[in-house]
């Protein structure tokens, strides 16, 4: 084979198209949001030329969760709430894969929240989606954690009870917190680009997706679609891009220097106008793969010599 | 069995040197029972854990297991607060903790009352006793001691005052650091045993610290010797017979930790639990140096979820826990076996249920682990019966679950956990080992679950390989691993799922049988009581009764042959850790008797009337027990011919 050919085919082969990372036809609802999420992954998955047999989608339960089996990569459609732990076995067993996680604000932020603390604390390297809708979809409309104050759902009738929770500030506050950043979904290109800063940043990349769910709670972002006034574009040179088109639609943008914790945590408190952008990066956090070396590969005779050491610690030798 | 012969007790031995060295009575023992107990941090454990050494290397069988409180601190002097060791020494191989006590030496008379209202010591037995209490400033405290001291004698315990503080404030400047050692010394010239192993055990155990640490160890030890030959009436000799090959002596936990590193497993996911943390312990100890991870988790969900993550990727992980982390663990469990990923886990029984009792033995998890997780969840259940089970099942657990892509449990119990006894040292084979994690390209055409029509068995594809990206889930699925909610397929799914349990069942030989394979009476037992199991079996047959005895190691397939044996007797029993009601409760009849879980198991399997002996006391059953209840049913089979 001539080095052309070889080029060509090396070519070919890291080279993909959008659709080597489509799978099957998602099912979601018309006008979910996770449609918008889904294009921006594949759309990530070929810019950045990922090898889809060296990529994995992790998930959870809900709406969210389904996206693996839309694309065409490795997929671990998992149980309620454990998307982070299984992707984090994932990862310190084979820090050669790109793991990505899908995972809903009932996941995440409810049944799962215990764990999310403590991946941002391990801060493995892997990019966290978390699709918030801020409502329960799948098992047909409940109050979510990040349901506004007064949201009214089945198990709620009269309106919600308590102040949402909200996933940034709850992010920004743990300790090796190394990435967060929100997008939502009608800005498809700043989804883009915030997901492809979110990948690129070696750590627990945690990106907070406003989503909308016009099944059950159509009208939750309707102010703030229709009024570009109403969002904050995050704008710095160490931040996302945003092109001169959307400048001239999203006019309200405020500089913030994505290292600056404290402004952060001021940036994430405002829910109106809401903040897209990078809030917070650090890529001095160290990883817990790192930590723990992980992906060291330990041979049988390694295996045999450990042993033996140890059993020579509790060996009764024959006289 | 060993009767000591009634010697008077020298109420208050005095001082070594200040009397000539006491006539001895000598006795040859073919196995004794001593216990060891201190307030927690007094070293006990670790007097008793070299004595078992020391009686290991001399070539006698040994078994010991901790005496532990359930708190790190508790109060100093209470009852409940005995810390230390039981050793049981044989002329032969000892597979259990053995009945009532022979010797117990306490370093306060509190600990021993402990163990006294707990009817673990000897009616008559010899006591060693700490005397500096009796001349306590605080009165109580004297008080309590004379009291105590004076209602022993009064009970008919040989009662051996002492002077351990005074002995050893000679030697070293804080005694309640000393005192181990010279119970050491004492006890290795009451049974006799060669004090150049003593002094290489101590060298051994202080290894790390410096030369001078060694020296006032020995020196305690010694003093300890002296005393005891100077002033104790009574002197054993346990025969031993030299190993021939080379033993290791750990304890169950430690086992299990070893066999994970032998078997090539490289991560575990854990939690913090009693009684299994000790085995994740030592284990994050030896990865630190042999390559590996210990990841402790932020609960036991995580750990379970985390493990099966690992093993999704290529290597089988393990999770290591506890009864009530079982539980927790339940949902991921199910996880892994409907998406066919292999994962080992072990679950070292504790009391239950609920937090239960956490240092106590129980056998109270077969049932939740057989049927665990909703849903028809297969998993592998095997049960090791010794220590050497511990390690070995590690090394075939890891190669079931790879090869039948299963969950694999291991049911160990607390008594297994912190007991230690000699068996040959294992040998290395790379077979133990897993293949490398196969990345290479998976062939077309080849389906993500290609169920085997007659094993169940399919390929598993590990993340890397190119050809073969599918995404695996936890709702039911075709072949492809694609969502399906048609009938046809769900009940594929359900079958090769099923059809793997009986694939392995078909690789798998029969029980051992203990005994003859035909007589009156069969105990069935599984887990931690086999060698109480065969001791009292053995005894009775020794006595001409007509009974054997089965241990089952696999709960989950159960063993082929196991009915052929059940109908070679009379009448079949299980002797369980568990609980069983009483037939004799007024409101229990057959229609409503709770039986215990393998009796049960047996039950419906065999359609054998197997009844049932069992206790849930919180220690290991006896062989005495055993022994007296088995007895107590031959004696009415034999009458009812």
């Amino acid at each position: 084979m001539s080095a052309a050919t070889l080029c060509l085919q090396h070519f070919a082969e890291e080279n993909h198209a959008l659709e080597d990372y489509q799978g099957g036809v998602p099912r979601w609802c018309k006008g979910c949001g996770d449609n918008a999420i889904l294009a921006a992954m594949q759309r990530l998955c070929r810019d950045e030329g990922l090898r889809p047999e060296k990529t994995v989608f992790v998930s959870g339960i809900g709406c969210s969760s389904r996206l693996p089996h839309y694309m065409r990569t490795y997929g671990f459609h998992g149980i309620h709430g454990r998307a982070l732990p299984i992707a984090e076995g994932i990862k310190l067993a084979r820090p050669d894969l790109h793991v990505f996680v899908n995972t809903g604000d009932g996941d995440c932020c409810n049944i799962g929240a215990a764990h999310w603390i403590h991946a941002i604390r391990y801060n493995m390297n892997m990019t966290v989606l978390l699709h918030d809708n801020h409502i329960y979809g799948l098992t047909k409309k409940q109050a979510s954690p990040t349901s506004p104050i007064g949201t009214r759902s089945n198990t709620t009738p009269r309106g919600s009870y308590l102040d949402a929770l909200s996933p940034l500030t709850v992010t920004l506050g743990v300790q090796n917190v190394s990435f967060v950043a929100q997008a939502v979904d009608w800005i498809p290109e700043s989804l883009f680009h915030i997901l492809t800063a979110a990948y690129r940043h070696r750590g627990f990349s945690f990106v907070r997706i406003l989503q909308r769910c016009p099944e059950f709670v159509g009208n939750m972002f309707e102010p703030w679609v229709h009024d570009p006034q109403r969002m904050l574009m995050l704008t710095h040179a160490d931040g996302i891009r945003v092109s001169p088109a959307l400048q001239k639609i999203y006019r309200n943008q405020l500089p913030h220097d994505p290292a600056d914790i404290n402004r952060a945590r001021e940036i994430a408190s405002s829910d109106d106008p809401i903040p897209v952008g990078i809030l917070y990066r650090n890529p001095e956090v160290p990883c817990y793969e790192d930590l723990r070396g992980a992906g060291k590969l330990r041979t049988a005779d390694q295996v045999r010599g450990a042993l033996d050491a140890e059993l020579d610690k509790f060996t009764v030798w024959p006289q | 069995m060993n009767a000591v012969s009634p010697l008077p007790a020298r109420a208050h031995a005095a001082r070594k040197g200040s009397v000539a060295p006491v006539a001895k009575h000598l006795q040859t023992l073919d196995q004794h029972v001593i216990e060891i107990m201190s307030d927690s941090g007094e070293g006990a454990q670790k007097c008793g854990q070299s004595f078992g050494s020391i009686a290991a290397r001399t070539g006698n069988g040994v078994w010991t297991v901790e005496i532990i409180p359930a708190e790190i601190q508790p109060p100093a002097r209470s009852v409940a607060g005995a810390s230390g060791n039981r050793i049981r020494i044989g002329s032969h191989q000892i597979t259990n903790g053995g009945d009532e006590a022979d010797i117990a030496v306490a370093f306060n008379e509190q600990v021993l009352l402990g163990r006294v209202n707990a009817g673990e010591l000897k009616p008559g037995c010899i006591v060693l006793l700490e005397n500096m209490w009796a001349e306590h400033d605080d009165a109580k405290i004297a008080g309590q001691y004379a009291e105590t001291r004076d209602r022993l004698v009064a009970e008919g315990y040989r009662v051996y005052e002492v002077p351990m503080e005074t002995e050893c404030r000679a030697l070293v400047p804080d005694p309640r650091k000393g005192k181990n050692m010279f119970v050491l010394g004492m006890l290795c010239n009451i049974y006799s045993l060669d004090m150049n192993l003593a002094r290489d055990q101590i060298a051994f155990i202080f290894g790390k610290k410096d030369a001078k640490v060694i020296s006032s160890n020995v020196a305690l030890l010694e003093a300890g010797w002296q005393w005891a030959e100077s002033n104790l009436d009574f002197k054993y000799r346990v025969p031993a017979v030299k190993a021939t090959v080379p033993q290791v002596v750990i304890n169950g936990n430690t086992a299990v930790a070893l066999g994970v590193l032998a078997s090539g497993m490289d991560i575990c996911a854990m939690y913090p639990i009693t009684p299994a943390t000790s085995a994740s312990h030592y284990l994050s100890d030896v990865f630190e140096r042999a390559g590996g991870i210990v990841h402790q988790a932020e609960d036991e969900i995580a750990a379970c979820a985390f493990a099966i993550g690992a093993s999704y990727t290529g290597k089988v992980a393990v999770t290591i826990t506890s009864g009530p982390g079982y539980s927790l663990k339940q949902e991921g469990l199910g996880l892994a076996v409907m998406a066919e990923i292999p994962l080992v886990v072990v679950n070292v029984q504790r009391g239950g249920p609920s937090t239960g009792q956490p240092t106590k033995v129980e056998q109270g998890d077969l049932l939740t682990v057989m049927f665990g997780s909703h849903g028809d969840a297969p998993k592998v259940v095997m049960a090791p019966g010794t220590i050497e089970d511990c390690f070995y099942s590690m090394i075939t657990a890891r190669r079931l679950a790879e090869t039948f892509n299963m969950v694999v449990v291991v049911l160990s119990d607390a008594s297994l956990a912190t007991a230690q006894q000699p068996f040959p040292r294992p040998q290395f084979s790379t077979e133990w080992l897993a293949p490398p994690v196969d990345q290479n390209p998976v062939p077309d055409g080849v389906k993500p679950y290609d169920w085997d029509p007659v094993t169940g068995l399919s390929r598993r594809f590990v993340p890397g390989q190119p050809n073969g990206m599918h995404t695996l889930t936890g709702l039911a699925h075709d072949r492809n691993s694609r969502v399906a909610y048609d009938p046809e397929i769900n009940e594929q799914g359900m079958r090769a799922r099923s059809m793997k349990l009986a694939t392995l069942q078909k690789i798998l030989t029969p029980p051992p049988v203990f005994g003859d394979r035909e007589g009156e009476l069969l105990v069935v037992g599984w887990g931690g009581t086999k060698g109480a199991i065969e001791e009292a079996v053995a005894r009775l047959r020794g006595e001409g009764h007509r009974v054997s005895s089965t241990h089952l190691t696999f709960l989950q397939p159960m063993q082929p042959g196991i009915g052929e044996i059940l109908r070679g007797f009379r009448q079949v029993i299980t002797v369980e850790g568990n609980w069983a009601d009483d037939p004799n409760d007024p409101l229990i009849d057959e229609s409503n008797r709770r039986y215990p879980a393998l009796a049960m198991l047996l039950r419906s399997r065999y359609l054998v009337d197997v009844d049932c002996w069992t206790e849930v006391r919180g220690r290991p059953i006896k062989p005495g027990t055993v022994y007296a209840e088995l007895r107590g049913r031959l004696a009415h089979l034999e009458t009812s011919r």
